[in-house]
């Protein structure tokens, strides 16, 4: 496991601290969000951040399993958006229950 | 020299990053909204994992970054479609300054009769293609 160090270590830095708020920042538009779209429209930005915050942390720290981390969460986020939108459509259409 | 490239593309993700969320916290309805998740989130998370890929320079790591970043790549218009057509078709409303709203032109009566129930056998199949998936066509 080779050691960061340099330009590159301050790069990582920056990222993990602007990547961590933006998470706040995008979960406070999952709080405001007037409709359940725009809340899962953030919980995608949500999603994204943190695979960029997994893949800058995997060169902080050395181990390449967090790319795969990455990957899987990409994964989820994308069943997670389109399930929701399908629900969405189906309470539109009167299929399913519709929560508020 | 692999290290300045990597944290160069790293400070650019992290930027785009950034500007996607100032996006999402400003722009005034959900369309703005998913054009700039969409876009500048999708560039930013490439950048951040072709940053990865060439600071580790192994080709293991590159190649499922390269996985990574094409899933995204794929993946992310998908999602905004859907969510867009969903939100458009639920409770969305458009920015009150839209210029024009294309879908609304040339759909409104599939959307109106979605709300009030199909009349004519037309209307339930136009109704058909937007609606619901499982019922008889």
């Amino acid at each position: 496991m080779e050691v960061v160090e340099g330009p590159l270590l301050w790069a990582i830095y920056l990222t993990l601290a602007v990547i961590g708020l933006s998470i706040a920042g995008a979960l406070l538009r999952v709080l405001w969000g007037p409709n359940l779209a725009d809340r899962v429209v953030a919980l995608d930005l949500v999603a994204y951040l943190a695979m960029g915050f997994l893949s800058a942390y995997a060169v902080l720290s050395g181990e390449e399993t967090f790319i795969d981390v990455a990957l899987v969460l990409g994964l989820l986020a994308f069943l997670g958006t389109v399930a929701v939108a399908r629900y969405i459509e189906r309470v539109r259409s009167g299929e399913a229950l519709v929560d508020s | 020299m692999t290290d300045i490239i990597a944290a160069f593309l790293m400070v650019g993700g992290t930027g785009f990053m950034l500007v996607a969320v100032i996006g999402l916290l400003r722009l005034p309805d959900l369309y703005t909204r998913m054009h700039a998740v969409t876009k500048a989130g999708t560039l930013g998370v490439g950048l951040l994992l072709v940053s990865a890929a060439a600071s580790f320079g192994e080709l293991s790591v590159t190649a499922r970054a390269v996985v990574a970043i094409l899933f995204v790549f794929l993946t992310a218009p998908v999602s905004a479609h859907m969510i867009g057509r969903a939100g458009y078709l639920g409770s969305a409303s458009l920015w009150e300054e839209t210029v024009f709203d294309r879908w609304g032109a040339g759909y409104e009566e599939v959307r109106r009769e979605g709300e009030e129930g199909p009349s004519t056998e037309a209307n339930a199949r136009a109704r058909d293609v937007y609606g619901t998936p499982d019922s008889p066509a």
